[in-house]
């Protein structure tokens, strides 16, 4: 590409004017930030500003892992997170550098595209003086038209090849014919520039009005949730967006269906869902991993599954409570974990009181395919012979202090505290579907059966075809960019020697603008003359 | 099948081993008359020096064989016999990945091992293609196979994975897209520095060094220019095809799958770096007051972030794409 570095500064004779030194300083840091070197290091320090990115966990791609990052390095933790180690990529200085970096774009790329115009608008200049000293060089050859006419014929080739050709008579009666071609090498890396730009404006607009939620659905029409806030396990707004722009739809799920290989390696998961949106009907649906259910303004992903126990707890009193209660996967074969727990029981009722000492609490793990052996972990994902092995506390579960604890372990605290108390044996108490557990009170637990919940990622991303839309153009400009190449040719015809021959004399030169390797056979085809001397270009009219 | 492939993949490394010990044979033994010849051939691109300075490097260096048809010495066969070797080892590196697809009853990109040895599959191919068209690039099979040497080495060593059905999240056609446009381009780029080292290394000895990756310059025919401008080729045509698998295909992907299009998970992260760094490539070489040497340690150091997103990234992060996880 031509120098696009120091560009001559606009060309008027610098008359001794005192500038105002904050406007120079002004106007030379912008010539700074805008020169190629600049860009570069900018690209770099990008580069190496994302590395930390990939180092530390990240709160947008996994907020457990940062938990796990302060467990670990406790000292060191806070200080990562105050340099926005966990955020790197919406951080002040990740986004300082971009900016700077996007700002020179704009400032390189605005008076590349008016330059750009600019040769658009102009013809090719005519022959350098020289065209010996050109890259490429055809020596003088005869033909018998005259200048005039050679001249035409030769514009004519030019231009069907899309050369962009000007043909100017020269004072010895000759003419020049000069001819440039591949503009677009430099529509298309302008092109991509600005769509760079466009993906970049289009991101951002993206995380200021999109949002996001994941929600653990169980099987049946009792489990179903709508879309708002407060039925999300966690979610995010985009600083735009209130509670109450989210689209309205309710969603429950009839069915979930996973099989497996024989190794226990997933095969298929399917959902199958009933849909209300708006003030519409419930409408099935189906969706999958990687085919997600797209409503209007949300799209549903399926990103995990497991299950949860059905369990009904009967207090001392003879009160019953049943609860559906998701145990999370651990591993492959989804050995699971969970809780369940029970504040509102053994209620007496005469006094209608609530024993905070009483209420209960069972741990444990879930296994869909237990082994006979009675091992803790799973030997195949599909729920072939379910078992929970549980252990039981009573006591304060600490769930009224309205600290916020995980929903699938008891409090520890309250362990260590002495406020719960284990009130089964050593070994958990195993389970299987219809069997029910008597406990020390003679309370019961009974294991119900199970159900399927799905992991569902809900989404919205309103510039997401934007962003898609600039990166097609972008790889399009670049595309452009890298393969186009810019070149010119010139002719220069000078009427032959000697009064009465009429003939005229063909001299070539050829300039490759950009690394152009197969330049030398174009400008061989260009000048190719038959021996009769036909028209350039006309020998190779036949060939493919 | 499975076991087939594993030894088919056993045997590759062998012969691109041998491969490489011939390419060197005709590195030690290849007559200084040859390649002196070529070396001290006047450099094509030095004609366009007087040309209007808007012309950057104009005509094309073609390099060929010296038309010196003289008996071949002891190095003109062993580089004949590398050459034939590492056609065999292209062979049986290709019969690989078929048994290995076969096994599997799909494409065999399913994992780190199989993605590592398709990309070197490719860089490999793409060598041989050049090395048709260029034939006095054949010194440059010795470093070529030894990357291949390594790169399917470690790739066997440290990632290797048992056959097995691609996980629910794989089944998509953008996962063909994808990985199979990714793998395309890191073969070129994984293969592109080789003659990015080279370049450095001639242009290094032709002027004056002398210490020891230099010196290996001394038995190098082909110019240093000739060499920069393979190395800009390879990453020019890799780069819109990267850009595409990586930053929209994968995207178009993880949109699908995740519900985001980019999240930087560490492999995202690493892509991103990988671009960046061949954009600022492509950038350094079009910048006039930039030197092509510097240009060109640019495009090692993708190389290197390649190499890190390659192995790196798998074994030392764990994130979405942990699919891909060794072993
Ligand atoms: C967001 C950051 C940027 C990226 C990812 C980027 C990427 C690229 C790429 C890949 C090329 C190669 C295409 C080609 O060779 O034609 C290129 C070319 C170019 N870029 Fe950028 N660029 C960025 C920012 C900038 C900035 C800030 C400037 C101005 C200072 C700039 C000026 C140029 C110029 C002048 C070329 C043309 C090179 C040539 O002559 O071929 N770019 N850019």
């Amino acid at each position: 590409m031509t120098v696009v570095e120091d560009r001559p500064a606009t060309a008027e004779a610098p008359q001794p004017r005192r500038v105002n030194p904050l406007w120079a300083l002004l106007r030379n840091s912008w010539r700074q930030l805008t020169s190629m070197r600049t860009a570069l290091v900018l690209l770099f320090l990008l580069a190496v500003a994302a590395i930390p990115g990939s180092y530390f966990p990240q709160t947008s791609v996994n907020r457990e892992r940062v938990s796990q990052y302060y467990t670990a390095h406790p000292d060191l933790a806070p200080w990562v997170a105050r340099l926005g180690g966990f955020d790197v990529f919406a951080s002040a200085w990740f986004a300082a550098i971009y900016l700077l970096l996007f700002t020179s774009l704009v400032g390189c790329v605005l008076p590349r595209l008016r330059d750009h115009a600019r040769a658009m608008a102009s013809m090719p200049p005519t022959a350098p003086k020289r065209l010996e000293r050109l890259p490429q060089h055809a020596a003088a050859s005869t033909r018998p038209e005259d200048p005039a006419a050679a001249a035409a014929s030769l514009a004519r080739t030019l231009r069907r090849k899309l050369f962009r050709t000007r043909v100017v008579p020269l004072p010895d009666g000759g003419f020049s014919v000069a001819a440039e071609k591949g503009y677009l090498k430099e529509t298309g890396n302008l092109l991509f520039h600005f769509a760079l730009l466009a993906v970049l404006i289009g991101v951002g607009f993206g995380h200021w009005y999109g949002w996001h939620g994941n929600r653990l659905l169980v099987t049946g029409a009792d489990q179903g949730f709508c879309n708002t806030i407060t039925q999300y396990d966690d979610s995010a707004l985009g600083p735009r967006v209130d509670a109450g722009d989210l689209p309205k739809f309710c969603m429950r799920m009839t069915d979930f269906e996973a099989t497996y290989q024989s190794t226990g390696q997933p095969k298929s998961f399917l959902a199958s869902v009933e849909v209300k949106e708006g003030n519409g009907t419930y409408q099935p649906a189906d969706f999958t991993v990687n085919d997600p259910l797209r409503l209007h303004h949300a799209n549903v992903h399926l990103i995990g599954q497991g299950y949860a126990p059905i369990l009904r707890y009967t207090d001392k009193y003879g009160v019953s409570q049943t609860k559906i209660v998701p145990f999370l996967p651990t591993d492959a074969m989804q050995t699971s974990t969970g809780v369940a727990q029970f504040p509102d029981v053994n209620i007496d009722p005469k006094t209608n009181q609530r024993d905070p000492k009483l209420q209960v609490g069972f741990e444990g793990v879930f296994l869909p395919t237990g082994s006979t052996d009675g091992s803790a972990t799973s030997t195949f994902p599909a729920a072939n012979n379910p078992m929970l092995y549980l252990a039981a506390y009573r006591g304060n579960l600490g769930l009224d202090v309205g600290k916020a604890g995980s929903v699938y372990a008891l409090d520890r605290g309250q362990i260590t505290n002495g406020e719960l108390k284990k009130v089964s044996g050593e070994r958990p108490y195993a389970l299987k579907p219809g069997q029910t557990w008597t406990l020390d009170d003679g309370s019961k637990l009974e294991f119900v059966g199970t159900r399927q919940f799905a992991t569902l990622s809900i989404r919205y991303d309103p510039t997401q075809t934007t962003v898609l839309a600039g990166a097609v153009l972008g790889l399009l400009g670049l595309m452009l960019s890298l393969f186009v190449h810019r070149r010119r040719v010139w002719f220069r015809v000078s009427p032959a020697e000697g009064p009465d021959t009429g003939g005229s004399v063909i001299e070539a030169g050829g300039l490759p603008r950009t690394d152009y390797p197969g330049f030398a056979a174009e400008f061989a085809a260009l000048t190719r003359t038959d021996t009769d001397g036909g028209p350039p270009g006309h020998a190779e009219e036949g060939t493919p | 099948m499975a076991n087939l492939s594993d030894q088919l993949m056993a045997l590759a490394v062998l012969t691109y081993l041998a491969a490489m010990v011939c390419y060197a044979g005709e590195y030690a033994f290849g007559r200084r008359s040859r390649i002196g010849k070529a070396a001290n051939r006047p450099a094509r691109q030095l004609v366009g020096a007087g040309a209007p300075v808007d012309a950057e490097v104009p005509a094309d260096p073609v390099v060929t064989e010296p038309a010196a048809p003289e008996k071949p010495g002891r190095g003109e066969w062993a580089g004949r016999i590398a050459v034939a070797l590492n056609v065999v080892a292209l062979a049986l590196h290709l019969g690989t990945l078929v048994t290995r697809g076969i096994a599997a009853d799909r494409m065999p990109w399913g994992n780190m091992y199989e993605y590592i040895a398709s990309a070197a599959f490719v860089g490999s191919a793409v060598f041989m293609g050049v090395l048709l068209r260029r034939p006095a690039l054949r010194h440059l099979g010795l470093f070529s196979s030894l990357a291949l040497v390594m790169l399917l080495g470690a790739a066997a060593l440290v990632a290797y994975t048992p056959v097995g059905p691609l996980v629910p999240a794989l089944h998509s056609y953008w996962f063909i897209v994808h990985v199979s446009t990714i793998i395309i381009s890191s073969g070129i780029f994984l293969i592109g520095a080789v003659p990015a080292a080279m370049f450095l290394i001639k242009n290094g000895y032709d002027q004056g060094k002398r210490s020891f990756p230099y010196t290996l310059g001394k038995r190098v025919p082909t110019p240093a220019a000739a060499l920069e401008r393979l190395t800009f080729r390879l990453h020019a045509f890799a780069f819109p095809l990267f850009t595409f698998g990586a930053l929209i295909a994968g995207p178009l992907w993880a949109e699908a799958s995740w519900g985001r299009y980019w999240g930087w998970d560490p492999k995202e992260v690493w892509a991103f770096i990988s671009w960046v760094v061949y954009a600022a490539y492509l950038h350094a070489r079009a910048t006039p007051s930039v030197k092509r040497t510097a240009a060109t340690w640019i495009a090692l150091l993708g190389f290197v972030t390649m190499l890190m997103n390659l192995f790196g990234v798998n074994l030392f992060f764990e994130g979405l794409h942990s699919y891909a996880n060794a072993g």
